[in-house]
């Protein structure tokens, strides 16, 4: 029943022309994730020199590190544009169960001495609780104030971290993650590639988890709510345990996105508490193309590339002889990427994504 | 007692640093439904006019804070025209840019300014203590809320008297009746980006002096507050949100006294979460 009621859309320019064989088009559709996905898991075994692009060859620590900060960023994206693409739930808070699968991690392993395993159980049940009783009040309220009841969710645990109680978050200083806690194989400089796999798999199961439930039931019911939350409602669906479950899902997912960012950087941050942490999320999905996984996942990773490289740029030599009017602003990464999400909202309202769909239509 | 009266008079003062914030954010939410996150940059290039109008021009305070002022004014009203109104009725679009605006604009004050805090130039008469009841009070309190009380005066007079209020007010309850009836809500709309500009400029300026310093990321958590006034206070309701922005100042300064640091933050989210869910518009809302 909810199939029926809630799929339909008006008919496009590209239902009408004539396309290629639907089995191909799938056979491609899936092929082509399968081989970027194989091709990014041989990366660790390349040592191609990327001068411009790269600190190192593709293989030296340094490289498979921002490499792997970009995948976990990409995989973060997706879990928030499955709250914002694909439900309509425009959250400031995600920060906070980022900072969540960190910080409880890192606190159950660095100061109470727990073995990482009993860590992961703690986070997975914390993950699982949090975003359930906090979303549940959030979610009374629709729209901006949703925002808005996020938002200020997200800053009390910000600066609760940031007031360091009981000397556990490590305050402004942050945490780092006792080394011996990890095993072997993940410690370690000369062990980066197992990081780099470890941040892989966690976007291949958030882009994998995202897409199994997009596709299910509930999620044509979120879609549904993105485009009409008023209509779900009249036909008689509870629309608030259905952005709910949105909510934990993708909150959950952002736990785990959390726990992998604190291996690979080895302690906690509270800059993953700030609320500009969630924006640059926001402004990811908007620059590969909201309600796509594949266009946050781009976004994602466009994104923290330029994050990073941007700041080494500030510091290069080319940068630091312009005149002091394009130097200072060139220096901060953020300067230049709000104005290109500015650019990017007016002229191309659909991201990255939007783009290459343009150019198939050409 | 002389604990509480400090408190009370402090917790006004915050408040007065929220409202002077929230009441345009409250307008410019009412009437153009544009969560307004670049609110905290007017915010900012009202702190930083002032420090540089008296460090580098000689201003004294007063000229000095009118700079300030009129530099915020002027960024708003460029805001609304060259950014907000080419995208108009596409308010989520009209939102994503405020962001990236807030990004890049205290990204570009901290290029220019540096990421440290400056010193700002406190007038010597605020800087003294004046005794009530046995506390003594900085004299920089009575400063911001007499400041927002002028301020809530000037807002209501032009809302209820004059013809631009009218169609503001009007706006705000039914934009789409309004803009049906042939008047011109674009006009109203740079209005309130001026008026909410300046009152977040005065905002800046005055926190400036409140806190003694200015830096760039000093916007962006007095603008958090300044969302939950607004939430709490009903959106687009300017009294509703001078009555939360005393009860959010008190409440955070007697909590953070009594309790921890720290607690004072939480205890604001706290009357958030208790007032949405008993009234979900907010304490002068209707229900949404």
């Amino acid at each position: 029943m909810i199939r029926t009621a809630v799929v339909e859309r008006a008919v496009t320019v590209d239902d009408i022309r004539p396309r290629p064989d639907p089995a191909r088009r799938r056979m491609v559709r899936r092929a082509v994730p399968v081989a970027v996905f194989a091709l990014l898991a041989i990366l660790p075994f390349s040592t191609l020199d990327l001068p411009a692009l790269l600190p190192g060859v593709v293989n030296s620590p340094g490289s498979l590190q921002l490499l792997a900060i970009c995948l976990v960023f990409a995989g973060l994206a997706a879990t928030y544009d499955l709250l914002f693409g694909h439900t309509g739930l425009l959250s400031f808070g995600h920060a906070l169960y980022i900072a969540l699968g960190s910080y409880t991690v890192n606190i159950a392993v660095t100061k109470f001495g727990l073995s990482l395993p009993a860590a992961l159980l703690l986070a997975v049940l914390v993950g699982l609780v949090v975003p359930t009783l906090l979303g549940a009040v959030a979610l009374r309220v629709n729209g901006i104030a949703f925002s808005m009841v996020t938002l200020a969710m997200a800053q009390v645990g910000s600066i609760v971290v940031m007031s360091d109680p009981g000397r556990l978050t490590g305050g402004e200083e942050g945490l780092s993650l006792t080394p011996s806690a990890l095993p072997g194989f993940l410690s370690g400089v000369a062990n980066t590639a197992n990081l780099y796999w470890l941040a892989l798999g966690y976007l291949i199961l958030v882009l994998a988890v995202i897409g199994w439930a997009v596709n299910s039931e509930p999620g044509r019911v979120w879609q549904a709510i993105r485009e009409n939350e008023l209509r779900v409602s009249v036909l008689g669906l509870p629309s608030y345990h259905f952005r709910l479950l949105s909510f934990v899902v993708a909150s959950f997912l952002a736990m785990l996105g959390g726990v992998v960012h604190l291996f690979l950087v080895g302690g906690s941050s509270p800059q993953i508490t700030t609320s500009n942490f969630t924006l640059a999320f926001l402004v990811m999905v908007v620059l590969g193309g909201t309600g796509s996984r594949w266009g946050a996942t781009l976004g994602g990773v466009l994104y923290t590339y330029l994050d990073h490289r941007l700041a080494a740029l500030g510091t290069s030599d080319a940068v630091a002889s312009l005149p002091a009017v394009l130097r200072a602003p060139l220096s901060e990464p953020l300067f230049v990427l709000g104005v290109l999400f500015i650019v990017m909202v007016y002229f191309m309202p659909g991201g990255l994504t939007s783009l290459a769909a343009r150019l198939r239509r050409k | 007692m002389s604990n509480v009266v400090l408190l009370a008079l402090t917790g006004l003062g915050l408040g007065a640093l929220y409202f002077l914030i929230a009441s345009g954010l409250s307008l410019i939410f009412g009437l153009a439904d544009v969560l307004n996150f670049a609110h905290g940059l007017f915010l900012a290039v009202g702190a930083y006019g002032t420090w540089w109008s008296s460090a580098h021009l000689g201003f004294a305070f007063v000229p000095a804070v009118v700079f300030g002022v009129v530099a915020g004014t002027v960024v708003a009203v460029l805001v609304e025209v060259l950014l907000i109104r080419p995208l108009y009725t596409r308010t989520i679009e009209q939102v994503l840019v405020t962001v990236g605006l807030s990004l890049a604009g205290v990204a570009l004050l901290q290029a220019t300014f540096g990421a440290d805090p400056l010193n700002f130039p406190k007038p010597a008469w605020a800087g003294e203590t004046t005794r009530i009841l046995g506390a003594i009070v900085p004299n920089d309190r009575f400063l911001l809320i007499g400041a927002a009380a002028v301020v809530l005066v000037a807002i209501q007079v032009f809302l209820r008297r004059t013809r631009f209020g009218l169609i503001v007010r009007a706006g705000v309850e039914d934009r789409t009746m309004v803009t049906a009836l042939g008047i011109n809500v674009r006009t109203a709309f740079t209005l309130v980006f001026a008026i909410g500009g300046a009152a977040a400029a005065l905002a800046g300026a005055l926190a400036g002096v409140y806190f003694g310093n200015v830096s760039p990321g000093q916007g962006t958590s007095l603008l958090i507050f300044a969302f939950i006034v607004v939430v709490i206070g009903g959106m687009g309701s300017v009294t509703g949100s001078a009555v939360s922005a005393v009860l959010v100042g008190l409440v955070q300064q007697f909590t953070s006294f009594y309790a921890a640091a720290g607690v004072g933050e939480a205890s604001v989210v706290l009357l958030l979460a208790v007032v949405l869910l008993t009234r979900p518009g907010g304490l002068a809302g209707r229900a949404t």
